[in-house]
């Protein structure tokens, strides 16, 4: 909502400076967004004397003027009767905006060069005469600025309203507001002549068939009327919120529009099919040419305001171009009407047409401000456009609004605020927005809220309005008591703090990524056309196809994320994230929400130094981190089992695994399948971690028992066998540590090799058995016998050999 | 025999003493205490001697070899601190072997700094969908369907009736259904809004913060949210509260603080206004309460939520919101 002071001083004299005003509006809840200069766009319109002037060689009406602007000679070609050597007037140069949108260039006219324009004050949106150019005394030096010369200033305010206060989109609403920050005193315009006359029931007549969406219509009639340019004060007033003159019917109601709040719309009375209006709901199938000339489909419950035969308005939104003013409009029909805002509403979103007046509606006009709007215009429109009122206002009021009167308690009022405020100072303010309030006892107010308050139906309402009228500011600032029987943060949140901890030391750095992506992540991804992932929710209005489906898998974004960085360099990196993603479980139903952990590895194994030749990052990197992950955690009983490759999806084949708990497959690890890689575009090593916290959080345990230390040394022993390539490692260690042996207390991996002397096929696998007794000092000889033994049986059942 | 157990003790000193490098020492002791060294042949001849010579002479030999060991061991000890103190050493110029760490996302650094705040005020933590009905998410909030309130939050939707929260909000609802007060809670968490431009990003991060019990007031309301804000930045940032408007609060506040880059003179930041916007907080509206079955002669409360981002940004002095979900490196580890 855009308001110039020099609008406002109509209403109230302003006496605190515009900084002011704006920080005690803001204070007051209207935030004021921007303060500026109404005649900024004269800041290029300067003074400039007519130093030489001969007629155009080429065009009878024109002047070919040199103009001293201050120091510079500007040629510019005028067709100005006044313009004369010596005189001294208005020059724009090229650039300026004018108030109609122009802008001006330099040009050619005839044949001649022109740089710049003289201009009349109607140009320069300063004044009415536009018959010649303006003259200013010519004592005036060249090049100064006009605005200065003329003492022009005008601040305008743009008040950023929340939709709470429909009433301050009328002028009149914020010298309301004015003035009880002034303490008074606001200036209604003249009351007009209220048409008290029966006249008008001989010209037309409204009937509100749907009255739960039209509570009110009223309207009058002007006969006789001139179409034509308005007044320069309307004109004025209306380019100083920025509106432009349209035409003085036009003009009218736009200016009580935002006097007052209440839209208003003109018809053309002659071109109402049995002059008069019908308010109804469209039916089904209906279209309407609204007056920007497009055709709009209607659909059934959309509020019309029709004549006796045909739509001429969408109630609310914006009026026909059937019954539009022109130049051929000799009476008009006013209407001033109160629509039910929620209707106004969809109607406007449904047809995509957002208008002054629906913006008005949507959130509530002043029920009883209706008749008053009416008459303004009404006769405005006599006095401007030299048409004849016809006596008497059509005031249908199917649903008047109740007067609310809701009772404040003084008490109440300041325990909910903890202020100390007493019952005259909260009904004094109460009173300064035109509240009627009466006391009742100690501790009650008895309020009546005001008609242009749609927003205040209830007790914790005024509150409100005694809070914002006395000043948050002044409110203390109290610190409550803290109870000592406070919760602990839940395990989850925990347990995600202790994993991002873990992975921060191990190298990785988080990252947060959209939570929508590209469906087209599923055949990035590689995922089979059952994949649980490919059953995404789909976003109805997304910004792009980029982000239009919610996240199945935090994979494409942290690849997204890591693409990124190697295309800025970084080719070696580290990343997690950890967050949500969204399983579709049907229309209308919420998703299922699981949360994630992704760890994402590329390119080198260590950071780039002296010390390092630069080895690439494998699955061994990677699985390394799950491992450390879950021993941190202490999660036992996890395995990792080769993935078949019809599983893998985006990893691949032979070096991938999935990481198990019991049956269940809780994430999986491995090196990124090289299509997979070729659909990111991805040029280097990738291993990657993708696991779901859901199900890894309950293998956590939550309790730490400690157990005593050995009290006796351990005794190893080592054996190396040869085995067929393809027998997992993993499963001879189980095989060791399920021999039941007592002493046995722990099996290392410690060396496996490939090649000769090992013969083709085969692989040697090094591994240490620890061995310990809780009760002795082991003897070497029992240790060798219990170590032939289970490397007996190790070597039967993977028919190993030794080397 | 051919020589004494002393011979050999006075052979080795005496070599000894010439001894200039840590290597010299080694070859003594493999040549005198080694396997084969010249005092362990000398123990396991000692079983060749006569039955009664043997004790002293064992006695006689593990003195030597103790002795000895023990004058290699300081000799050893001198040698190399003496090379240590005088002779050349590595490049210590040359950079170590590097220990990566990764960094927190700045995001979950401020996350973390509010939260830890909140808890050491007693709150509880609490988080909830990220993708809500429309129930949660506006009516039971008070923002009726076809309000012009609904457009104050640009909403991502999935259905009519499901969306992507707007903002944490609908956890109130949530928590409060479930539990009765005293309550005092924050919900961090993220929010999504159809808005993408410099100052927007179509997800961001919001906290959200409930209180509710007998006899709360704004004046309270006041009171943690300057907390919050003095422990977030400092205590010499001011706070200003000024009326607003959010559906489920009433009354509703705006809360600007001194503008953090400028301390209130005007800057680029604070469009030179010397404050910068927040927060927003109010008093639950009764319509809230009376949505969850609370009765509102009894209790009273406040609520309040803030951008993770925009405080990220003034701390941290970011000028594009976007660089939050860029994850560039270069960025990240800044921080």
């Amino acid at each position: 909502m855009k308001f110039s002071l020099s609008w406002l001083t109509e209403y109230i004299p302003v006496e605190i400076s515009a900084a002011e005003l704006s920080d005690r509006l803001t204070m007051a809840g209207l935030e004021v967004d921007s303060i500026s200069d109404r005649y900024e766009y004269l800041d290029t319109v300067i003074t400039g004397r007519i130093v030489e002037s001969k007629p155009h060689p080429d065009a009878e009406s024109l002047k070919l003027c040199v103009v001293d602007i201050g120091g510079e000679k500007l040629e510019i070609v005028c067709g100005a009767p006044n313009a004369e050597i010596g005189m001294v007037t208005a020059c724009a140069i090229p650039g300026t905006v004018f108030p109609d949108g122009r802008v001006l260039e330099k040009a050619v006219v005839r044949n001649r060069a022109s740089n710049g324009m003289l201009c009349s004050e109607y140009e320069l949106g300063i004044g009415s005469a536009s018959s010649g150019i303006l003259s200013l005394n010519s004592d005036i030096a060249p090049g100064e600025k006009v605005a200065k010369v003329l003492e022009l200033s005008d601040t305008v305010f743009e008040v950023d309203l929340t939709p709470n206060r429909p009433d301050c989109l009328g002028i009149i609403g914020i010298a309301r507001e004015v003035a009880a920050i002034q303490s008074g005193p606001l200036r209604y315009p003249e009351k007009t002549d209220a048409g008290s006359g029966s006249a008008v029931f001989d010209y037309t007549s409204v009937s509100i068939q749907d009255p739960d969406l039209c509570p009110r219509y009223c309207a009058r009639v002007v006969l006789d009327v001139t179409m034509g340019s308005s007044p320069f004060w309307l004109q004025d007033r209306l380019l100083s919120v920025g509106l432009r003159p349209i035409n003085n019917l036009v003009d009218i109601t736009n200016f009580v529009m935002m006097e007052t709040g209440q839209p208003l719309h003109a018809f053309d009375f002659d071109k109402l099919a049995d002059n008069r209006i019908v308010v109804r709901a469209a039916e089904k199938g209906e279209s309407f040419t609204t007056l920007d000339g497009k055709e709009r489909k209607l659909s059934s419950g959309m509020l019309m305001i029709c004549d006796a035969e045909k739509p001429v308005a969408l109630a609310g939104v914006m009026g026909g171009f059937n019954s539009e003013i022109s130049e051929e409009t000799r009476s008009v029909l006013i209407e001033s009407a109160c629509f039910n805002p929620a209707s106004v509403r969809k109607t406007s979103k449904s047809l995509g047409l957002y208008t002054d007046a629906s913006y008005r509606f949507e959130r509530g006009v002043d029920p009883d401000g209706t008749v008053a709007a009416l008459n303004r215009a009404a006769v405005l429109m006599q006095e401007i456009t030299g048409g004849r009122l016809v006596e008497g206002v059509i005031d249908e009021h199917p649903g008047p609004a109740e007067i609310k009167t809701i009772p404040l308690s003084v008490k109440n009022t300041n325990r909910l605020l903890g202020t100390d405020l007493d019952q005259k100072s909260m009904a004094d303010h109460l009173k300064s927005i035109e509240f009627s309030v009466e006391e009742r006892g100690d501790d009650l107010l008895a309020v009546t809220v005001p008609s242009f308050r749609v927003d205040v139906s209830r007790h914790e309402d005024l509150v409100e309005e005694v809070a914002r009228l006395s000043g948050y500011n002044s409110i203390p600032t109290t610190f409550p008591l803290i109870p000592s029987d406070t919760r602990l943060p839940s395990r989850r949140l925990v347990i995600r703090n202790e994993i991002k901890n873990l992975l921060l030391g191990y190298g990785f750095s988080e990252a947060i990524n959209y939570s929508f992506i590209n469906r087209s992540a599923c055949e990035q991804l590689r995922l089979g056309m059952d994949d649980p992932r490919r059953n995404m929710l789909e976003i109805l209005n997304p910004l792009s196809e980029e982000q239009s489906v919610m996240r199945t898998s935090l994979i494409p974004g942290l690849i997204g994320t890591m693409h990124r960085n190697v295309s800025m360099q970084i080719k070696t990196l580290r990343l997690f994230e950890i967050g949500k993603i969204f399983f579709n479980t049907g229309k209308d139903k919420l998703p299922r929400e699981v949360e994630n952990l992704a760890c994402i590895w590329t390119g080198k194994r260590n950071e780039f130094s002296w010390h390092d030749k630069g080895v690439d990052c494998d699955f061994y990197d990677i699985k390394g981190v799950a491992e450390g992950l879950f021993k941190a955690l202490r999660v036992e009983k996890v395995k990792f089992t080769s993935l078949p490759a019809e599983s893998c999806c985006y990893l691949k084949p032979g070096h991938s695994a999935g990481i198990y708990a019991g049956e269940e497959i809780i994430g999986v690890v491995g090196e990124i399948h090289p299509e997979a890689a070729a659909n990111f575009d991805l040029k280097q090593p990738v291993s990657i971690l993708d696991l779901d916290l859901d199900l890894l959080i309950p293998l956590i345990p939550e309790e730490k028992t400690s157990k005593p230390l050995p009290k006796f040394p351990s005794v190893s022993r080592d054996i190396t066998m040869i085995v067929d390539r393809d027998i997992e490692a993993q499963s001879i260690i189980e095989h060791l540590e399920s021999v039941n042996e007592n002493i046995l207390e722990k099996v290392q991996l410690f060396d496996v090799y490939e090649g000769k002397p090992v013969p083709e096929g085969k692989k040697s696998l090094s591994l240490r058995l620890i061995y310990r007794s809780p009760e002795k000092t082991l003897e070497d000889e029992f240790v060798n016998s219990i170590h032939n033994r289970i490397s007996g049986t190790v070597l039967t059942a993977f028919n190993a050999k030794l080397p | 025999m051919e020589n004494t157990v002393e011979q050999i003790r006075d052979e080795a000193l005496a070599e000894l003493e010439g001894v200039s490098e840590v290597a010299g020492i080694k070859d003594l002791s493999v040549k005198y205490l080694g396997r084969k060294g010249l005092v362990s042949l000398f123990l396991r001849n000692i079983s060749s001697l006569p039955k009664e010579e043997r004790p002293e002479a064992g006695n006689n030999a593990n003195k030597v070899k103790n002795l000895l060991e023990k004058r290699f061991e300081e000799t050893r000890v001198r040698l190399e601190s003496g090379a240590a103190d005088s002779g050349s050493g590595i490049d210590v110029s040359l950079p170590g072997r590097p220990s990566s760490s990764g960094v927190l996302h700045p995001i979950s650094q401020i996350n973390n700094q509010i939260t830890d705040i909140f808890a050491r005020l007693g709150f509880d933590i609490a988080e909830g969908p990220e993708v809500e009905t429309d129930y949660y998410n506006f009516e039971a909030l008070n923002f009726p369907k076809n309000h012009p309130a609904r457009d104050m939050q640009d909403t991502f939707f999935i259905s009519d009736d499901i969306v992507l929260r707007t903002h944490t909000s609908p956890l109130q609802i949530r928590i409060m259904e479930k539990e009765h007060p005293p309550i005092r809670v924050i919900m961090p968490g993220r929010v999504y809004r159809c808005d993408s431009d410099l100052t927007h990003t179509p997800m961001f991060h919001q906290v959200e913060g409930l209180v509710v019990d007998k006899d709360v007031s704004f004046s309270d309301l006041k009171g943690i949210l300057t907390t919050l804000v003095h422990q977030i930045f400092d205590e010499e940032i001011s706070l200003r509260f000024r009326p607003s408007f959010f559906p489920f609060t009433e009354p509703s506040a705006e809360v600007d603080i001194l503008c953090v880059i400028c301390r209130g003179k005007g800057c680029r930041v604070c469009s030179q206004t010397g404050w910068l916007e927040v927060l927003g907080s109010g008093m639950v509206h009764p319509a809230v309460f009376e949505n969850v079955d609370y009765d509102t002669s009894r209790i009273s409360g406040f609520a309040f939520g803030m951008g993770v981002e925009r405080i990220a940004m003034l701390k941290y002095g970011i000028d594009d919101l976007r660089k939050f979900f860029e994850n560039d490196f270069r960025f990240l580890g800044q921080f």
